[in-house]
């Protein structure tokens, strides 16, 4: 009973920091989020992997969030680029939100009845990521908030691939990919702001 | 010693310190003669059996264990490891010539390693993440440390990353499927997002529009490399798929969906190819359009489809080698590879536009030369299913080749008074030249591939049955 009611808090964590994330144009709050999602995304996964495999992915997350942090720290010189796709602004976030809200709600029962087990809290909130990171991808170019719709989107999808898979294999190369994601990500913001060395290069 | 340490370990441990302690002088030589020591090896030492050598008796045992799960390659895989590792060592002694950083010949090592490991694990649908994972490390790659990512790079990471859940999800759902196959609504799930993942990993129209871009952005060289490897190891991964599950062979839909997939991407492709002004957008694609070939191939009700992918395969990975070489010699030389750039060149780089017009000729399937046979094989097992498509096909190919006069055009098109200049180095002209030569050989006697291919079957002997 206390495990469920955290699960649903859990989810309830998930849609706030996936909206902070969206809606946010500072990139220490959308980081801030994103570590506060992957504790979500730890207690879910938690629930059919054993402790040390769940704990894995959060300190995959929380590794790759302090990549980034450190890579953005230092661009100082790096200005928030403006978004050129219309509509945009944050109501129209909020909403592609609820929308994501909408279609979870919807399908969460549905795919609860087609794969049994699972578990309401762990499919709401993997479609809730998922769709949370497909959102934001389609509606940025920013290479920092690109890099973060990808690992939201690969987190909602952990979260539900661990109710089907335990194997430790799996979670390693998980890490391995989310770590991966966080590094290229780190690696494009830097790109560009080093001065070509030799002409070699060319 | 066991095979995935010496074709999977040893390669990516060798790219690692090629990385951090050789000079780039040295870095194309050693990453060359490990890719082709490793292809020896893998042409001479069979897989799990027993080489007596005088008093020695040497044995590769097939598999090793990895946190739970096994990384196995059997008898019949050393004929593969053969293919890949040689055309990698083809790709590493050409940056010699192509002038590419050292960057490319260790990550190309440890990709190579990566793909090779998704064609060894158990169970093979994992192989999804170890492409993931390739992917990801071509990066550093396509985007060096002094230029600014483009559109294209950051296309290509997303739709790579977009592949992989749905490959891993379908994965399990396949077996669900296997349990109760008469179920159909679960059937068209599986096979749905089984699709939807292959067609992010092979680019299937619409999702290629990063390949274009990337022509812009990246080193042609890179790009080459990226278009020659991934869809390599996508197609044996896919291959992999049709071998294991026998409703994925046998479902006529799923056939006719694959089939007219890769139709549309020849035709697109070739026609794309044909009106482009970009001779790097034209080598992208015209790799468009060969995966298109591949994923036909694999649509295909026949019992050839693995000789026809690997006899497909090989010269590809051969063409895109000389063609890519080609355009970063002319790259280096030229602002850009557009035919306002390099109109003329043909005077100052003959030995490379011969190269690259040859090579574009090859993908084209232009007679005599290492594509043609390939394709009249398919064109050949397509006509007796298809005539349209089979049309459709052909009209892809005219419009590479429509490409390749295009360029051909461009390239001699200089003044009268321009002397002939040879501004290549003995190197390029070397590599290009054995590259040429390939191409003429492997389309005059295509039957030279018969001891590689004898085996291959074998590796997917469900397929075809």
């Amino acid at each position: 009973m206390a495990a469920d009611i955290i699960s649903w808090l859990a989810v309830g964590l998930i849609l706030a920091t996936s909206t902070t994330i969206l809606i946010s144009r500072d990139w220490r709050v959308s980081l801030g989020s994103l570590a506060a999602q992957y504790i979500s995304v730890f207690w879910l996964a938690s629930s059919h992997l054993p402790f040390v495999m769940g704990s894995v992915k959060l300190i995959a997350g929380w590794m790759v969030v302090a990549a980034l942090g450190m890579t953005r720290l230092g661009l100082t010189n790096l200005e928030e680029e403006e978004d050129t796709f219309w509509p945009r602004g944050r109501w129209f976030r909020v909403i592609l939100t609820f929308m994501v809200l909408l279609v979870t709600a919807g399908s969460t029962t549905r795919i609860e009845a087609a794969i049994p087990g699972l578990g309401l809290p762990v499919i709401a909130g993997g479609l809730l990521l998922i769709g949370a990171g497909v959102v934001h991808l389609g509606v940025t170019s920013n290479l920092l908030r690109v890099t973060l719709g990808l690992l939201t989107m690969l987190a909602g999808f952990e979260i539900i691939y661990a109710a089907v898979e335990s194997s430790i294999l799996v979670t390693g190369f998980l890490a391995v990919a989310n770590l991966g994601l966080g590094m290229v990500g780190s690696y494009l913001l830097v790109a560009g702001s080093t001065p070509l060395e030799n002409g070699e290069e060319l | 010693m066991s095979a995935p340490l010496l074709w999977i370990a040893i390669p990516f441990f060798v790219g690692v310190l090629i990385l951090f302690f050789l000079r780039e002088r040295f870095s194309a030589f050693i990453g060359g003669s490990v890719a082709a020591i490793l292809a020896l090896i893998a042409l001479i030492f069979p897989i799990d059996e027993a080489l007596l050598l005088g008093s020695i008796s040497l044995k590769i045992s097939p598999s090793i264990q990895f946190f739970g799960r096994s990384f196995e390659f059997s008898a019949a895989d050393g004929a593969l490891l053969a293919i890949i590792y040689g055309l990698a060592a083809l790709w590493f002694f050409g940056t010699e010539a192509s002038g590419t950083a050292n960057r490319f010949v260790s990550l190309g090592l440890m990709i190579v390693s990566l793909l090779t490991a998704s064609i060894a694990v158990e169970p093979f649908l994992f192989a999804a993440l170890l492409i993931e994972i390739a992917a990801m490390l071509v990066i550093p790659l396509l985007v060096p440390p002094y230029q600014k990512p483009g559109r294209g790079v950051v296309r290509f990471l997303i739709y790579q990353t977009f592949a992989m859940p749905f490959i891993l999800f379908s994965g399990w759902m396949l077996a669900g499927v296997e349990a109760s196959p008469g179920d159909l609504g679960t059937t068209t799930q599986a096979g749905t997002m089984l699709g939807l993942g292959f067609a992010f990993l092979f680019a299937v129209f619409p999702l290629y529009n990063w390949i274009p871009m990337l022509m812009d952005e990246a080193s042609p060289y890179v790009a080459g490399f990226l278009l020659w490897a991934l869809p390599t190891f996508t197609v044996i991964f896919a291959l992999g798929f049709l071998d294991r599950y026998v409703w994925l062979r046998t479902s006529p839909q799923l056939s006719n969906a694959i089939q007219f997939a890769g139709v549309f991407m020849v035709a697109s492709g070739g026609i794309f190819a044909s009106l482009q002004r970009h001779i790097g957008r034209m080598m992208g694609y015209s790799a468009i359009a060969e995966t298109g070939l591949l994923i036909l191939i694999m649509g295909l009700r026949s019992s050839e489809i693995v000789n026809l992918t690997f006899l497909l395969l090989i010269p590809r990975g051969l063409a895109l080698a000389v063609w890519a070489l080609a355009l970063s010699i002319l790259k280096r030389n030229a602002y850009s590879l557009l035919f306002n750039e390099v109109q003329g060149l043909a005077r100052s780089f003959p030995a490379a536009v011969t190269a690259l017009i040859f090579a574009q000729l090859s993908m084209a399937g232009f007679p005599l030369l290492a594509g043609f046979p390939a394709r009249l094989a398919v064109w050949q097992e397509l006509a007796g299913q298809s005539l349209s498509m089979t049309m459709w096909v052909f009209i892809g190919m005219l419009g590479l080749l429509a490409a390749a006069i295009r360029s051909l055009a461009v390239f001699v098109m200089a003044d009268e008074e321009k002397r002939w200049r040879v501004n290549e180095s003995w190197v390029q002209v070397t590599m290009l030249g054995l590259g040429v030569i390939g191409l003429f050989i492997l389309g005059m006697f295509p039957q030279i591939l018969q001891p590689f291919m004898a085996d291959l079957p074998s590796l997917f002997n469900r397929i075809g049955q």
